[in-house]
């Protein structure tokens, strides 16, 4: 318990570290939401008007202790750019809670594609004794991990929406309006993102579980009379299957910060391509809090699979 | 010996991944050294009349909107992102043990500090921690290798830093300190060279992760400066031509998967040999 | 009507292949559709490529949510497709002899989408908050010289001003709103406009609804309108493709003839000036030489083919082809194509016999500058200058090259507005918006003179002057006003192209 406890401290101040350093890199760079909103139109005395509406006069370190201030007593504050009506800006919990969604169930989906895929591809190899499919697989699994995520997407447009014309590249419909296309214009590039992955997990259940069939109770619930398919699935399988969990977890993680690249491919309006064009537009709530959010669900999985090995493996002690 | 030899020129013969891996990775060493000195076509030279020619005899990967030869300027491509992929798996990996080495040997509160700013990188999805770079220091090749190796250095601090603590309390290193040999030479002659197959590794995992990040900056506009040719630049102007001229896409984005491959399998050739 | 649709197309595609085909300006506007019967209802998608800065018609600065929120707002007067001004929410207007007072007239029965009869005062009331009456806050800078605005009677506003200047009217086109509405925390954009707003949503885009109520007669024909943002012209091109937009306005040349035949394509010339700017400031281009032999250098019928098809207009100095009574063809002067060796004499001339190097800043966000800046490198190459680009995001260009002026060389378009006067400003001296420290107390004084003056005839002399002085200096390398080239499906008409940077959809209509 203490342990998870430091861990959890741990957590916080890497969060806190995050938060600092995305404030400092944002006073450094060059333009600010001023320069953004006036473009070519800003005179200095537009600039200084603006700056005081936004609060961006006072000094660094109080903006800094106000927007903590308000993020800890849930206020997540709001948007410099976005604008929800004429006059007022859309509340960045507000916004990020519409973009969520789409990165949400593009995760999911692809989550989905890689388990189905992925767990009886590894069986089927780990199974296989052909060496000409064994070395196939190599080359396949080998190929589909070196593929980088914009040109699988830019091919899976071109074969799925060009080719194909399965869907419509950049046709994306909202979850609010039609959820049934949303979920079939995500498939594409839930595709792009877990072909990889698909590739490492079935690479990883395959040697996880020729390990396992090397072990002794093997041998043994062999010699017992239990049928290969029993042998396989009962027990094999089973035990492979603990570190491909955890190898999950970590793969979730990186779902989740590679769908930047692939929303901006396929045109989704998630929170990683939200993140991209805030950045450029200096638009600093949204951004700070979107950092601490991709920050918090990575470290938080990562803490999630550390849990779980430890539940799963009781001789990992901390130490 | 002699057994042992000859066991070992029995695995390399036998050892597809290698052989595969090497040849791979030879000619795309081959094309970056010969497209650094020569190419069949100026990478630059436009032609309004050469206008997407498709692949022929004449230009092997066919031509650009800017009626460029697209095999010269992959040729070109290669060697740039094979390049900056090096200096930055170079800079990142040197920073990696010192700084693993340092922390990962004397730990205290310094250790602590270095660890929360790892974790927060790491956390950091990688690609945004280098626009963020950029936009701090600028475009370019050089900066993109400074910001790259920056994004890279904390994985290998990470595993650096695990070993030497590993190793710090064995005992031949008690030993050492006990004779008066200084913390210097006991890190990097006593420590150093018994993690050196554990970081290599990593560095093969890093130099392909290095590639893709150059080419994934790249295709987003903020690597390689054009005119230079860049594959991850080329592939994001291609992508308006896909229907017109999907070879446009394919030469530099094939080259990419090339590239990884062959180092994938090269690496993973190395690593059955040393088993 | 078979035929005639026919040699339409022919037209059409002559012109978007042939070399220097000229690109059809508001003559052919209405594309080959023009003949047949407009049909009332239905909607369309429009792509655009910006998100919206602003619901705020008075704050909105950039030129993508103006062209949009055109259909929404209107102000007492508003552009129309040939430059010209038309009464809008005025139905007359009266300038005193000495052009201090205004005094506008209302239209009779126009209405706010919300219902409401437009007041007078809502006009005092949209006047005063633009121009800083009401809290001091000026938000359109040319208007912050209205010194009052004065309710008459229930039809009649009269708008005085602190010095006359014969280009303020085009600055009435400010959106008028209703009373209050610019504080009221909760409102929705609502304006007197033919397209009533109906939502927004950050990142996917904005839809807007017919206003039955709209004072020109028979307008608009479609029902509903989406304006859809797509992040880049590749995905806009797919989506024509896949049909789930049915308008794209901003096509590349390439991308123009891919997409010949299956839509209709209408090309027309842009309200941008695009130039290599030249920091008039910095070693060595503050050597008129030097500048000049860049001039020179450029091969700009070249960078047309490559970057516009042959579609853009090429121009030698700070003024659109389209404003005909200001504009003085002065391509002459450097000639259009490539001239390396006079460019190499005039560099040896300036101390340069070995060329020099040259940082040419792009904002990279702009796919057609940093194309040109690509052509541009290699011209520059042949006459011994040894360029770079440095593609750099929107807003450092704004904060280094825009506003710092810390720069060698840009690529990049300046707008026009629709004043002649708005384009020749920013190179005064003293002005805030000369990022090319271009410096001539000639060029200061006629512009002083060119302001001052009340007569339309001598306007144009002094502006054509100051035309000329920009080319003698080599103030700048002006390059060429794209083209604006839109992608439209078969069964629409209407699309009407303007000398300003909107997106008029009310004159949009199916023709089956």
């Amino acid at each position: 318990m203490k342990y998870f406890g430091k861990k959890f401290i741990t957590l916080i101040m890497t969060l806190f570290i995050v938060s600092v350093a995305a404030f400092i890199a944002f006073q450094i760079i060059p333009g600010d939401v001023v320069t953004s909103i006036l473009g070519t139109e800003s005179t200095p005395e537009r600039e200084a008007q603006l700056r005081e509406e936004l609060g961006l006069d006072r000094p660094p370190v109080q903006r800094y202790l106000d927007w903590m201030g308000g993020v800890l007593q849930g206020d997540l504050g709001v948007s410099y750019r976005y604008s929800k009506n004429m006059n007022e800006m859309m509340p960045v919990a507000e916004l990020i809670g519409n973009k969520l969604p789409v990165t949400l169930w593009l995760a999911a989906i692809s989550l989905l594609l890689i388990i189905i895929i992925s767990i009886p591809l590894g069986v089927f190899w780990a199974k296989s004794k052909s060496h000409l499919l064994d070395a196939v697989m190599g080359v396949c699994t080998q190929t589909a991990m070196a593929v980088p995520a914009f040109f699988l997407g830019i091919l899976v447009t071109y074969f799925f929406g060009i080719f194909l014309k399965w869907f419509t590249p950049g046709g994306y419909v909202s979850y609010e309006k039609d959820f049934l296309g949303f979920i079939g214009y995500l498939i594409f590039p839930a595709i792009s993102i877990a072909i990889p992955k698909i590739a490492m997990t079935a690479r990883f259940l395959r040697n996880s579980m020729l390990t396992e069939m090397d072990a002794d109770y093997v041998r043994t619930a062999y010699s017992k009379g239990c049928s290969e398919r029993r042998v396989m699935y009962g027990h094999v399988l089973r035990n492979a299957m603990m570190p491909v969990v955890t190898f999950l977890g970590m793969i979730i993680a990186e779902i989740i910060a590679g769908s930047i690249v692939v929303e901006q491919v396929f045109g989704l309006p998630g929170v990683g391509r939200l993140l991209i064009s805030s950045v450029s537009t200096r638009d600093f709530p949204v951004v700070q809090i979107l950092i601490l959010y991709i920050t918090f669900v990575v470290i938080f999985v990562y803490f999630l699979v550390d849990i779980l090995y430890r539940v799963i493996d009781p001789r990992i002690s901390s130490k | 010996m002699k057994e042992f030899i000859k066991e070992f020129l029995k695995n390399f013969k036998g050892n597809k991944y290698f052989w595969a891996g090497l040849a791979m990775t030879g000619l795309v060493l081959i094309l970056a050294v010969v497209g650094y000195f020569w190419t069949p076509y100026s990478t630059t030279q436009m032609s309004a009349a050469e206008r997407f020619d498709a692949p022929s005899l004449r230009h092997l990967f066919g031509t650009d909107n800017f009626g460029r030869d697209i095999f010269s300027r992959v040729m070109k491509g290669v060697g740039t992102t094979v390049f900056i992929s090096v200096l930055v798996v170079l800079c990142s990996g040197a920073a990696g043990i010192i700084i693993g080495a340092l922390t990962g040997y004397f730990g205290g509160i310094v250790d602590e500090i270095v660890m929360r700013v790892t974790d927060a990188i790491n956390g950091f999805p990688s690609i945004l921690l280098g626009l963020v770079m950029i936009t701090l220091l600028g475009s370019g090749s050089h900066n993109l290798i400074v910001s790259l190796a920056i994004v890279f250095t904390p994985s290998y601090v990470r595993i650096v830093r695990s070993e030497f603590i590993k190793l710090r309390d064995a005992d031949y290193i008690k030993r050492a300190r006990l004779m008066g040999v200084g913390h210097l030479r006991i890190l990097f002659v006593h420590i150093l060279p018994n993690i050196f197959s554990v970081f290599w590794a990593s560095v093969m995992i890093g130099f392909n992760n290095a590639i893709l990040a150059e080419s994934g900056m790249s295709y987003l506009g903020i690597g390689v400066q054009p005119p230079d040719a860049s594959l991850g630049k080329m592939l994001s102007d291609a992508q308006g031509y896909l229907i017109t001229a999907p070879w446009y896409a394919l030469a530099p984005g094939l080259a990419i998967v090339w590239i990884v491959l062959g180092f994938s399998l090269l690496s993973e050739g190395i690593r059955r040999l040393q088993e | 009507m078979r035929k005639k649709l026919l040699s339409y197309l022919l037209m059409a595609f002559l012109t978007m292949t042939t070399l220097g085909g000229c690109a059809g300006g508001t003559d052919e506007s209405s594309g080959d559709n023009s003949s047949k019967e407009p049909v009332y209802g239905g909607s369309v998608v429009v792509g655009i490529q910006q998100d919206i800065d602003s619901l705020d018609p008075h704050k909105a600065t950039a030129a993508g949510t103006k062209e949009i929120l055109f259909n929404i707002f209107e102000g007492l007067v508003k552009a129309d497709e040939n430059g010209n001004l038309m009464n809008a929410v005025a139905s007359d207007y009266v300038i005193s002899d000495d052009g201090l007072v205004y005094t506008f007239t209302l239209r009779d029965g126009i209405k706010f989408h919300n219902g409401n009869p437009v007041t007078a005062e809502d006009v005092k009331y949209s006047l005063e908050r633009v121009s800083g009456l009401l809290d001091g806050t000026v938000l359109i800078s040319a208007l912050s010289t209205i010194e009052s605005v004065d309710i008459v009677d229930a039809k009649t506003v009269q708008v005085t001003v602190g010095s006359a200047n014969t280009e303020l009217i085009y600055s009435f086109v400010a959106a008028i709103i209703p009373q209050g509405s610019g504080e009221d925390a909760q409102a929705d954009p609502i304006g007197t406009g033919p397209f009533s707003f109906v939502s927004y949503a950050p990142q996917e885009g904005i839809v807007v609804a017919k206003h039955d109520e709209y004072w020109q007669k028979g307008l608009p024909y479609l029902d509903e309108v989406e304006f859809k943002i797509i992040n880049s012209p590749d995905t806009a091109l797919l989506n024509l493709q896949g049909e789930s937009i049915d308008i794209y306005p901003y096509l590349t040349d390439s991308q123009a003839n891919e997409l010949q035949g299956s839509f209709q394509v209408l090309s027309a010339p842009s309200d941008v000036v695009q130039a290599l700017f030249l920091n008039n400031a910095v070693e060595p281009l503050n050597n008129v030489k030097v500048r000049q032999a860049i001039c020179y250098a450029l091969d700009k019928d070249s960078i047309n083919e490559f970057v516009a098809g042959g579609n853009a207009s090429l121009i030698g100095s700070a003024m659109l082809p389209s404003l005909k009574d200001y504009y003085v063809e002065l391509n002459d002067v450097y000639g259009t194509g490539a001239n390396p060796e006079k460019a190499k004499q005039l560099l040896s001339e300036a101390g340069y016999p070995n060329g020099f190097e040259l940082e040419i800043t792009v904002p990279s966000n702009y796919a057609y500058h940093m194309q040109t800046a690509e052509v541009v490198v290699e011209q520059l190459k042949a006459a011994g200058i040894n360029a770079k680009i440095d593609a750099v995001e929107w807003n450092t260009w704004l904060t280094e090259c825009y506003q710092g002026r810390n720069y060698q060389s840009t690529i990049c378009g300046i707008t026009c507005d629709m004043t002649p006067g708005y384009l020749l400003n920013r190179f005064q001296t003293e002005s805030s918006k000369n990022f090319i420290n271009y410096q001539s107390a000639k060029y200061d004084e006629v512009f002083q003179k060119a302001q001052s003056s009340l007569d339309l005839k001598e306007k144009a002399k002094y502006y054509s002057e100051l035309q000329q002085l920009l080319v003698d200096d080599a103030g700048t390398a002006f390059i060429q006003v794209p083209p604006i080239t839109i992608a439209m499906k078969n069964n629409l008409g209407g699309y009407k192209f303007y000398p300003v940077y909107v997106q008029d959809m009310s004159t949009v209509y199916y023709t089956e």
